[in-house]
């Protein structure tokens, strides 16, 4: 496989108006990826591929990835080439985090495997996918309202409710509106007895 | 309050466009406690009859949100869990994970220690192998059995998966940089001893099934997957191997030392059932190649990489990606860290089984429901790893 910087290069040249960002990976993995901007996302990914150079037929994993400090998400596209046996060439994509505007180009026109990855995204980080053939949720449940991945996310107080509570659950318990935990009961059973 | 029907109303025939009896397609919802579905699957089906027209998976029964609960603890914390993914390949799965680990930190990993993740991995694709298709007959029909004479066989490969790892299925046994405890005389002995006799039960199990006339008309040209969907559904391992993709993580990133041994990659020319079943025979005798050269050539040394921390492990910022060819498909791990390197700030499981059922559609559609239940017997799916 070429260097990252002749891929975007020809990517570049290729797709006019596109803004390309190197990312680098850990000194020991390398693999470098682009960061495409979302209007040319699609454009980008045509290009590489239908050109005989990269011919990247097989789009292997997608996934997204909740950047909850810098207020984005990114979604990761693995791309390789079956016929040439060669990659990956790492495609990024971010939006932002609100769940209005989290939205990027859907790949699956151009690539099959991604329907259930990027279904998959989209049920677990709320991304939307325009032009996704199919977007439900695949994992969660469909009543299921949350991205549960998200980093900010926090699972429902009622769920968990133990009812022997320690400190911290007794604490969770009683900022609940309406709920007693039973070891509270007891507590007021003694002191009414007293 | 419904009126009951007269009796001149109840044997008077609808009639249809071309005065034939109207019918009409039927939605049936096959699963998720159906025994041939492998576990908790459901497919949406709309049928016409006894064929298939329409047919939507349903997944997540079994979803815990295994991502999540690896971005929560450390690096070494989530090794139990991967052997929770696939639960009838848990070393396939362990060599991913620790593979990405290792990718990201650069870590090296000792001569001795990558011979004994190549024995562990090829044994486990025989188990795999040999259990899948003894499903798949039960599918067919032939209940007990064939799954029987496979299982007859796993159980001596988990037997030395317990003696080497203390654990028959959920073997925990891959450390990043290498492996938990060393193999000793004993294993290696149990391990040549599994080696010498496959051979003889592939050619028994293949006596009884290659040629088998039911087996023949039920498999052949049924769930039929071309080429091109195959690559372009980010199809892999047997099942893309079986439509023809000439592609094995195994050669193309010889990750490992998978670069050292001899050893072919069958391919399929039709991408039905059959091929799929004839497929994994061939990949059991080639990973009984592997094992013989890994058992003859495998040196004397340290099994973990001595450098390597147990404790307070750090993996330095940044992301990578690394995939290995598990006896399912490419099996992938994603993984993100920050600044702490403490934990993986994301962790992300590529499935083979999950991204394989993408066509399942696609191959079934125009088959009986009868067929759909072997289709889905090929694709070999773990529910474990589908739902994560």
């Amino acid at each position: 496989m070429e260097a990252i910087e002749k891929i975007k290069e020809q990517v570049v040249a290729a797709v006019p108006g596109a803004q390309i960002e190197i990312i680098p990976s850990t000194p020991a993995a390398q693999q470098p990826a682009l960061l495409v901007d979302r209007e040319h996302c699609f454009a980008v990914a045509k290009f590489l591929k239908e050109d005989p150079r990269f011919q990247m037929d097989c789009c292997s994993c997608v996934t997204g990835v909740d950047y909850l400090a810098s207020g984005f998400i990114e979604v990761v596209y693995h791309l390789y080439s079956m016929a040439l046996k060669q990659g990956p060439v790492i495609l990024k994509v971010r939006a932002p985090r609100e769940l209005g505007q989290c939205s990027v180009p859907s790949l699956t026109p151009l690539w099959r495997g991604g329907e259930f990855q990027e279904r998959e995204a989209y049920d677990l980080y709320g991304v939307k996918f325009e032009g996704h053939p199919d977007l439900r949720r695949i994992l969660m449940w469909d009543e299921f309202t949350d991205h549960p991945m998200r980093k900010d996310y926090t699972p429902p107080l009622d769920y968990e409710w133990e009812p022997t509570a320690h400190d911290e659950t007794l604490a969770r318990a009683r900022a609940q509106e309406g709920i007693v935990p039973p070891s509270a009961l007891v507590e007021a059973d003694k002191a009414k007895k007293k | 309050m419904i009126q009951p029907l007269t009796e001149e109303q109840r044997f008077q025939l609808v009639p249809g466009p071309e005065g034939l009896i109207e019918t009409q397609q039927l939605a049936v919802s096959i699963g998720p406690q159906h025994p041939s579905t492998h576990g908790v699957f459901r497919m949406d089906c709309v049928l016409d009859g006894e064929v298939v027209v329409k047919l939507r998976p349903v997944m997540g029964y079994l979803h815990r949100n295994h991502e999540q609960l690896a971005e929560k603890m450390a690096w070494l914390g989530s090794m139990p869990y991967t052997d929770r993914l696939d639960y009838l390949n848990s070393m396939a799965n362990n060599w991913a994970y620790a593979l990405a680990v290792e990718k990201l930190a650069g870590i090296k990993v000792p001569e001795r220690a990558e011979y004994i993740r190549v024995i562990m991995a090829e044994l486990t694709r025989l188990l795999n192998h040999a259990s899948v298709i003894g499903f798949m007959l039960q599918d067919l029909g032939a209940w007990g059995t064939p799954l029987l004479y496979a299982f007859r066989e796993r159980e001596k490969i988990l037997d030395l998966f317990e003696c080497v790892s203390g654990s028959r299925m959920m073997c925990n046994y891959f450390r990043f940089g290498g492996l938990r405890v060393d193999m000793d005389e004993k294993a290696l002995g149990m391990a040549r001893d599994v080696v010498a006799k496959f051979p003889k039960f592939l050619d028994e199990f293949e006596q009884l099934l290659t040629e088998n006339e039911v087996v023949l008309a039920r498999c052949q040209k049924v769930g039929i997957l071309p080429k091109e969907l195959a690559i372009n559904g980010s199809i892999t391992g047997p099942m893309a191997r079986a439509s023809g993709v000439e592609y094995d993580v195994r050669k193309v990133d010889k990750y490992g030392v998978y670069g050292r041994f001899d050893f072919r990659v069958p391919v399929g020319a039709v991408g039905d059932v059959y091929d799929r079943y004839m497929i994994r025979v061939l990949e059991m005798r080639e990973a009984i190649k592997i094992l013989q050269q890994a058992l003859r050539d495998i040196p004397a040394g340290p099994h973990v990489a001595p450098e390597v921390k147990v404790r307070n492990f750090k993996v330095p910022e940044g992301d990578g990606y690394a995939r290995t060819e598990s006896p399912k498909g490419e099996l992938g791990f994603y993984l993100v860290s920050d600044k702490t390197g403490k934990q993986p700030y994301r962790y992300h499981v590529r499935p083979p089984s999950f991204i394989n059922l993408t066509t399942l559609e696609d191959m079934c559609l125009g088959h009986k429901v009868a067929d759909v239940v072997i289709i889905l017997g090929s694709v070999d799916i773990v529910l474990g790893e589908v739902d994560r």
